[in-house]
């Protein structure tokens, strides 16, 4: 039967506005809220249907990161993994070496199926799956928002600029989560208990022969300019009015 | 010198304008030579039109059945193998360059800057993060191909006026028999493109129903607008996904956007701060679209479209 891993990272959580820290090394994640970034619960809330309807035995999550990220295998866990493993790294690592820690782990499980986020809400980079299915020498099919399974096949349906774009890709593949996948389901109290008795394997990254140094640095982090401020009309005739000055209607 | 290779973008026939600020975006490299490569089945148009931008000197060809359809895993090893004698590959950071350009990176065993939205060296660039509200600049090392994906919301597009030479060339890379392309559900439409338009109008989840949705419809035609949505009022149906506007969604930079019966989440505003003028009709005047808005009218989006409309009407 198949195999599903997926990737969840441990993110700042999306409702939380990030403050940049004054001396520009970074943002501020010391109190701040952490989770599961929102497009990789997306992505194990697919992998945990397909589970549901008999086209795969077993999900596997896997995190990159530091210690706590335990916390957001957890949460994996009472959505409904099966296992999870942390590869663990306190360092902020680019994707292209997140890409190659996966690669090792996949390398060791052998999944039918990887399915990651999109993108993740705090490097917005939207590469680690692609990257991943060029390092594995797998089909990818990014920007998921339906996927069906046939036999040795997945057919997906993507979503992209022009519309819907279906492909169809041979297993194993990787596969990136849009948001409207699905709606991820909400974790009950009991499952959060059981969860604690799952299986989490700590691996460190070190061990799995990868180097961090992915040739980028970020030697500045900045707040954004803010816009001026703008007005508030009181009617369609004023609003018009100031259109017109600019020279944006007619 | 900093030998520059862009990947064009189109649907055949047409190159995407997108590709025109890349080559902005590419210019701002000190010593930029730039090349754009189209890969296509029947590539002489789209060649013709990157040919005829500014700054371009050279165009090469790529021509194979099998890139009618463009697929990242096809297209990828075939971009690398070209990439060799470049020192930047750069794509739009369009869901064809999100697709195609990671895989290429990888391939070269090189990290990717993704969104690039100023360049403050060859290899150092400037980048948002967290929906645009932290900016970071980053260095690349300069022994290694740089490989980046361009915000088209950041640079202008490249004007007309260059008179590049084309070339084609034949690349010989694996083809992959593993991704199929299955077919494309793309609306048709004589509206402005949403990435590229001057004028912009967006509904929200206010609008209410598809139906509803239709009065935007109707605004942007008044404007010769095109028409966008936020994530909820694709999310509820009333709007295609090719229209939603927002860090998930296409990032724009139109002279003129009104937002219409949207709130203004940090993940709608990402995709639209750029915009030249901004203008929120919204029920509720504490709505965080007001914050980024040059222009705000409180009220009920029902009367005041309506009125709007035919206030533009002559």
């Amino acid at each position: 039967m198949r195999k599903i891993l997926v990737g969840v990272k441990r993110v700042v959580d999306y409702n939380v506005r990030v403050r940049v820290k004054p001396d520009g090394s970074g943002v501020a994640t010391d109190g701040v809220k952490m989770s599961v970034n929102p497009f990789d619960e997306i992505a194990l809330e697919e992998a945990l249907r397909l589970r549901e309807r008999g086209e795969a035995s077993e999900v596997v999550a896997v995190s990159i990161g530091p210690d706590d990220a335990q916390q957001q295998l957890r949460t994996a866990l009472a959505m409904g993994a099966d296992r999870a493993i942390l590869v663990k790294t306190d360092r902020t690592l680019e994707p292209l070496t997140a890409a190659q820690a996966l690669l090792a782990v996949v390398r060791k499980e052998n999944p039918d199926i990887v399915i990651v986020g999109k993108q993740a809400i705090d490097d917005d980079a939207a590469q680690t799956g692609p990257m991943l299915a060029a390092l594995w020498d797998r089909p990818q099919a990014t920007f998921c928002s339906k996927l069906q399974i046939k036999g040795g096949t997945a057919v997906i349906v993507r979503e992209v600029d022009a519309g819907l774009e279906t492909i169809e890709v041979d297993l194993p593949a990787v596969i990136s989560a849009d948001l409207r996948l699905n709606e991820p389901r909400y974790v009950k109290l009991p499952d959060i208990m059981k969860a604690k008795k799952k299986p989490l394997d700590v691996i460190e990254l070190a061990t799995l022969g990868v180097s961090t140094d992915a040739g980028l640095k970020t030697v500045l982090t900045e707040a954004p300019k803010p816009r001026s401020k703008g007005i508030i009309v009181k009617d369609v005739g004023e609003l018009l009015d100031a259109l017109r000055k600019r020279g944006l209607v007619s | 010198m900093s030998k520059i290779l862009i990947i064009a973008e189109h649907d055949g026939s047409k190159l995407s304008q997108v590709t025109a600020r890349c080559v902005t975006c590419a210019k701002h490299i000190t010593g930029a030579e730039i090349t754009i490569a189209v890969f296509a089945s029947d590539p002489l148009a789209v060649a013709a039109a990157a040919a005829a931008l500014a700054g371009v000197g050279k165009v090469v060809t790529i021509t194979d059945p099998k890139h009618a359809h463009p697929l990242a895993a096809v297209l990828a090893p075939v971009v690398a193998k070209l990439a060799g004698d470049y020192t930047h590959v750069l794509g739009a950071s369009t869901t064809f360059g999100k697709d195609l350009m990671p895989r290429v990176a990888a391939l070269l065993g090189v990290a990717q800057i993704s969104d690039v939205m100023s360049v403050e060296g060859p290899y150092r660039y400037k980048r948002p993060i967290y929906a645009g509200n932290a900016i970071v600049t980053v260095e690349a090392a300069s022994d290694r191909k740089l490989v980046a994906t361009v915000r088209s919301a950041s640079f202008e597009a490249a004007p007309a006026g260059g008179s590049a030479s084309i070339t084609a060339v034949s690349v010989d890379a694996p083809t992959p028999a593993h991704t199929r392309f299955v077919s494309l559900s793309a609306a048709t439409s004589d509206r402005p493109d949403l990435q590229s338009a001057q004028r912009v109008v967006s509904g929200g989840r206010a609008l209410g129903s598809k139906e509803n949705f239709q009065l935007i419809f109707n605004l942007a035609d008044k404007l010769g607008a095109a028409v966008g949505a936020s994530r909820a009022a694709v999310d509820a149906g009333y709007a295609p996904n090719e229209l939603q506007v927002g860090q998930t969604g296409k990032i724009i930079a139109p002279e003129l956007y009104v937002a219409i019966g949207i709130s203004g989440a940090i993940q709608h505003l990402t995709g639209i701060k750029d915009a030249r003028t901004i203008v929120a009709i919204n029920k509720d005047g504490e709505a965080p679209i007001f914050e980024v808005a040059d222009f705000g009218l409180v009220g009920d989006l029902f009367q005041i479209v309506p009125a709007l409309e035919k206030g533009l009407a002559k």
